[in-house]
């Protein structure tokens, strides 16, 4: 049944087997393999020794080094800790003014602060700070709930429009779309706040308008953003006579945001923070604001 | 297809697909609104267009020819055409959810096409949809071909292949309107799993017992490898599909595996899924479709030994190494990791023997791109395997885990390995089968093996740069001991990588189009040529080898 045979390329023989046209040579196993083959064992079964490696009933073998993952990793965050726990405690306790005024400090607030801000903050308000529509802009030191670390923390802490007791509360009413206001009526007031941030708007064919909306304005808005329309910060309206705009400052959007109404949210971050990390944010973002007027 | 069943099959065949018409119904009145019922649509509509080509040929004359004396191939050549249709249109899912990664607005307004339901369709599409039929389809006629023997049963190779393929089906539509128990290429839920569990039993019948009517002395290498396959892949899936539906009305199960053990019969699962499904079967091919087109005997039968019992030893204890530092105790880990380095030598064994098999044949290696195929195949299964064993290594996974270099490790494997030698085989296949001469087209075999390479490496290449700069990023601190970098910024940098690796899906995606093409010209257009002896059962062949 089996005849070996000679093939001609290796010399090698056969094992003398066939299927459909298939052989097979004897060649024995290369030396090279059955080395490598050894030191790979020989390496697997030295972790055996050193590591916990193998179950024995309810317990197992501990290893020579008495190594263990877990208190392992807790003498890490133990060390870890220990070796920031200066800074930690100073940013913990001391007043922003102390920190503010350490550059030292700063340096430590500017890096953690920087990652913080990007796993937490940035996928509204852009990894820049510099936000977009909606978002407000948080490198312009103009601020709608008030700036400073201590105001700045407060709003992380309880959020706009949020879910926490104590959030922050703010909502324009639809004035268009509710029917409080007259199409004609949205659009001029509309055109008076658009000519406080662009005075060169209050051209002769345009200051009838801007005078209704005028009246429009002190009858509806003043309320929130003040008689003067600089905003009022306890109540996060914007200040309308500067030329910052958190929805956008062209007359359409205005239009829009008259007729539709705004409700911004900001999710609150109590308890999804340590107070090290909120007060390193508040830091940070306050920071932002001042290095980039 | 049907007129070589005879009358008393066809009856059979009927009674068994009106079975799972039946089961649909039962599946559409529990389910009703609810996803169960929509399978349950599916079910019937797949056993309908099954009951309705049956139907159509019901009365067509019986088979008169001696079927004994012949291979049974009508299955594997429905199995290929099968496999190449979920190759496109896998891999185009593969193009699609690379390209939403760079590009996250490439998603209609609606679920099923954000990636979370579209990405198990692209794993699933070209895992069990390609590769399944793949090794369905080249394990029947290897089986045959092996042993002399023709496939022992008549309805059961169609019952193996289109119940499959019933699986694949209701576990793609499943993910799309959001059927999944959540577990990593075990994503279809409890009836499917317990059809596939019937199908794959069936499967192992027919293997079994075709070997056992095989007309050679000794079982060849390829057969043990696939046996290997239809074996370890039955327990590894009715393991950890252990599960309980929360009522007969609806899709959703709960595994009964807890927590950790949860986790740890997942990645059980999942390596051996890899070392099972994704090696063991393709290795099977290998050992045939390489030594047939080379013309070359197997460089060393002892070298086959080692590496087929190293490889189905040494795999099955190598899953813990996907949960390298977590709840898993560490001793568990310690056993994964070890078990993966000690898996390199028969893996490399398996590689060296292929490509050794190539002495004497290089000349056709450089001319003869479905040689080539098959040779690069077994040059990334080197390169594959030892990064496997390197990854599985604790500090190095400390780098390399929850990265995208396991994404490229895994694309190194599946298109590298994987696809380049079902590629190589079915070019070596379809002419045999269809009885013709040659391919259509040469010209187009080596357009789509030179995309199918540049395709694999700039993936591949692009994964590598992108997972190793994001696991250096995550753990990178600045001098006053906070991290250097937030996670938005690691995504920041991975955007040109994910640009590359959608053209590199794109390219191997294309590779494998102009493959269909060429299949289907060679079915169409190429001539017919006679059947060798050689080619036939040793009932009416000459006995081989006395």
């Amino acid at each position: 049944m089996a005849i070996e045979e000679r093939d001609s390329v290796t010399g090698r023989e056969t094992t003398g087997h066939e299927w459909n046209g298939i052989k097979e040579l004897d060649t024995p196993i290369p030396r090279g393999v059955l080395m490598f083959l050894i030191v790979t064992h020989i390496w697997a079964i030295a972790w055996w020794f050193f590591v916990p490696a193998w179950p024995l009933g309810t317990t197992y073998t501990k290893g020579l080094l008495g190594v263990d993952q877990k208190t392992t990793v807790e003498a890490q965050i133990v060390a870890a800790r220990e070796e920031r726990a200066a800074i930690t405690r100073r940013l913990e306790s001391e007043p922003y003014d102390t920190i503010l005024a350490d550059e030292q400090l700063m340096t430590v607030v500017r890096g953690a602060g920087r990652q913080l801000f990007g796993d937490n903050c940035a996928a509204c308000h852009g990894t820049d700070g510099r936000g977009r529509a909606g978002y407000p802009d948080l490198t312009d030191d103009d601020w709608l709930w008030g700036g400073g670390p201590e105001l700045i923390e407060q709003t992380m802490r309880v959020g706009i429009n949020s879910r926490h007791s104590d959030s922050r509360i703010a909502m324009m009413p639809a004035f268009g779309r509710d029917g409080m206001l007259e199409r004609e009526q949205v659009r001029n007031v509309a055109t008076y706040v658009y000519s406080l941030s662009n005075p060169d708007y209050s051209t002769e064919q345009n200051v009838a308008t801007i005078e209704a909306g005028r009246e429009v304005f002190a009858a509806n808005c003043a309320s929130c953003h003040g008689d003067n329309a600089a905003g009022n910060r306890d109540m996060g309206a914007p200040n309308l006579t500067d030329d910052r705009w958190v929805y956008g400052g062209d007359l359409q959007t205005i239009i829009n945001s008259v007729h539709g109404g705004r409700e911004g949210h900001m999710p609150t971050w109590d308890e999804r923070l340590t107070t090290t990390d909120m007060r390193t944010l508040a830091l940070y973002v306050h920071d932002l604001g001042r290095r980039q007027p | 297809m049907i007129a070589k069943l005879t009358s008393s099959e066809r009856q059979t065949a009927v009674v068994i697909v009106l079975l799972v018409a039946i089961a649909g119904i039962a599946m559409a009145a529990a389910g009703r609104n609810a996803p169960l019922g929509v399978h349950g649509l599916v079910v019937i509509l797949f056993a309908g267009a099954l009951l309705y080509s049956l139907l159509s040929a019901f009365y067509a004359p019986e088979p008169t020819e001696e079927r004994e004396e012949s291979y049974y191939d009508d299955p594997i050549k429905v199995g290929i055409v099968l496999a190449m249709a979920w190759a496109l249109f896998g891999m185009f899912m593969g193009v699609w959810i690379a390209a939403q990664l760079a590009w996250p607005n490439l998603v209609f307004d609606a679920a099923w096409s954000t990636f979370g339901r579209l990405r198990p369709t692209h794993t699933t599409g070209v895992i069990f949809g390609f590769g399944g039929n793949a090794l369905i389809a080249t394990s029947f006629h290897v089986v045959q071909r092996t042993s002399r023997a023709r496939l022992a049963g008549q309805i059961s190779p169609w019952f193996v292949l289109f119940g499959f393929n019933l699986f694949c089906v209701l576990a793609v539509s499943g993910y799309l309107i959001g059927i999944t128990q959540s577990k990593e290429y075990a994503e279809p839920e409890w009836y499917a799993d317990l059809w596939l569990v019937v199908v794959w039993v069936t499967y192992f019948l027919l293997y079994i017992r075709t070997l056992a009517r095989r007309k050679e002395p000794h079982i060849y290498v390829a057969n043990w490898y696939f046996m290997a396959f239809i074996l370890v892949v039955a327990i590894l899936h009715i393991v950890n599909n252990l599960a309980l539906p929360i009522s007969w009305g609806s899709a959703k199960s709960y595994t009964i595996w807890p927590g950790v053990q949860d986790a740890m019969v997942q990645w059980w699962y999942g390596h051996n899924a890899v070392a099972f499904f994704l090696t063991a079967g393709f290795l099977g091919m290998l050992y045939y479709y390489l030594p047939v087109r080379a013309g070359r005997p197997i460089f060393s039968y002892r070298l086959s030994i080692l590496s087929f019992w190293g490889i189905t030893f040494f795999y099955m204890w190598a899953g813990s190494h996907h949960l390298h530092y977590t709840a898993l105790p560490q001793w568990v880990q310690t056993l994964g990791m070890t078990f993966s380095v000690m898996l390199l030598v028969p893996s490399w064994a398996s590689a060296g023997n292929a490509l050794l098999t190539l002495n004497g044949a290089w000349h056709k290696v450089r001319d003869d791109a479905t040689l080539r195929f098959m040779m690069a195949a077994a040059v990334f299964y080197g390169i594959s395997t030892f990064e496997g064993s390197f990854l599985a290594i604790r500090p190095v996974n400390a780098l390399s885990h929850y990265t995208d270099w396991t994404v490229g490790h895994v694309h190194a494997g599946a298109l590298g390995w994987v696809a380049l030698i079902s590629f190589g085989s079915i070019y070596t296949l379809v002419p045999s089968l269809w009885k013709r001469e040659r391919m259509y087209s040469p010209a187009l075999i080596e357009w789509h093996f030179w995309l199918a390479i540049a395709g694999t490496l700039v993936y591949v290449f692009a994964m590598w740069n992108s997972g190793i700069l994001q696991g250096l990023m995550w753990r990178t601190y600045t001098e006053e001991g906070s991290l250097a970098y937030s996670f938005l910024d690691t995504l920041v940098a991975m955007y040109p990588y994910y640009i590359a690796r959608t053209l590199g899906g794109f390219l191997f995606f294309a590779g494998t189009a102009i493959g269909c093409y060429n299949i289907w010209m060679t079915i169409r257009l190429v001539p017919a040529t006679v059947v060798s002896e050689a080619d036939l059962p040793a009932t009416r062949a000459a006995p081989a080898g006395e």
